[in-house]
């Protein structure tokens, strides 16, 4: 089973980077750029079949390593098809 | 006293670290290998700087997760002491030994520069040579020194007393917050350099004391920093508390 993990700065807290690429991008032709949010995606293939059991060891893997809660939130996806 | 430094694959003051506990000091120093599952009877244990596993996800992460680090939790546990330093503050706070999180600094630069830090406790074993209010001249030589916790939590850290150190200006005056701040320039959350643990025993702090505490470098405020924390434990093996581990 194929997964997709991702990790974005919590909306309260302040993300530098994002708002580097913001204004990056409002200075390079695109001023409708409204905001920008900076984060990281993580494509994971996991060996069981169960979408239960895969839901929950890819929130625990971002429990325990992928995200860093205090200030960062997460989403899991489960993804068809066995193309990587 | 017997130290340990830890060494992670990416560790860059550990030697530096090392020089200043058994050279300038004169204590007994060993290096605890990320690998390891014991500290070697260390009772004074530092994460040293650097960029340990490449800082990979985020910094401190992979680190925070090594063999080694379940040894320093069940260290600090017993009420051992542990000091991280930079990348060590860093892995303290994915170890959730320490409360909170770093950020990329604000500016997004690495920043390394001499910075001011004020001292608000000396009650620890690590300040006990520092007086309250004492202005230190510090380096910081990192890019996620931004320290950040939620406002709620802020308040409960600094009602536990448990900030140690805070970026001022040089006269020991608060810095002026926002970008562009000279005096707090990473954007640290309440201008917090270091803290400790609600035990007192574990501290982290962002500015690097080992890269100041020798006469020819030119500055000597780092120093005290492990003096105090070596004297503390001469005195607690005096009375009879060392070795616990």
């Amino acid at each position: 089973m194929r997964a997709r993990v991702t990790v974005y700065p919590r909306r309260e807290i302040l993300d530098p980077q994002g708002k580097a690429i913001e204004n990056a991008l409002r200075r390079v032709g695109f001023p409708g750029v409204q905001s920008v949010r900076a984060g990281k995606s993580f494509d994971i293939r996991l060996g069981t079949d169960d979408p239960q059991a895969a839901e929950g060891e890819l929130r625990a893997m971002c429990e325990k390593l992928l995200a860093n809660t205090v200030v960062e939130d997460f989403q899991v996806e489960l993804l068809n098809g066995d193309e990587p | 006293m017997r130290c340990g430094v830890v060494v992670f694959p990416g560790s860059n003051c550990d030697h530096d670290v090392y020089h200043v506990l058994k050279h300038v000091l004169d204590q007994e120093v060993s290096f605890l290998w990320h690998d390891e599952e014991t500290l070697k009877g260390a009772e004074l244990v530092v994460l040293p700087g650097g960029f340990a596993y490449g800082d990979y996800l985020r910094a401190g992460a992979m680190a925070a997760l090594s063999p080694v680090m379940a040894a320093v939790k069940r260290h600090a546990e017993a009420g051992g002491l542990v000091l991280g330093i930079c990348n060590g503050f860093q892995v303290l706070l994915e170890a959730k030994l320490l409360p909170g999180a770093m950020r990329r600094n604000q500016g997004l630069r690495f920043l390394c520069q001499d910075v001011y830090l004020k001292t608000e406790r000396n009650d620890l074993p690590f300040t006990r040579d520092l007086a309250v209010g004492q202005v230190l001249r510090l380096p910081i030589a990192h890019a996620e020194g931004n320290y950040e916790d939620s406002a709620e939590h802020l308040d409960a850290l600094e009602a536990a007393r448990q900030v140690v150190f805070r970026y001022v200006q040089p006269d020991g005056s608060p810095a002026i917050g926002g970008e562009g701040d000279e005096w707090n320039p990473n954007g640290a959350a309440r201008a917090i350099a270091g803290i400790v643990n609600a035990g007192g025993n574990v501290l982290g702090l962002m500015p690097h004391p080992e890269r100041c505490a020798e006469e020819i470098l030119g500055n000597t405020d780092g120093l005290k920093i492990f003096q105090s924390s070596v004297q503390f434990g001469a005195k607690v093996a005096m009375s009879g508390y060392g070795g616990r581990r």
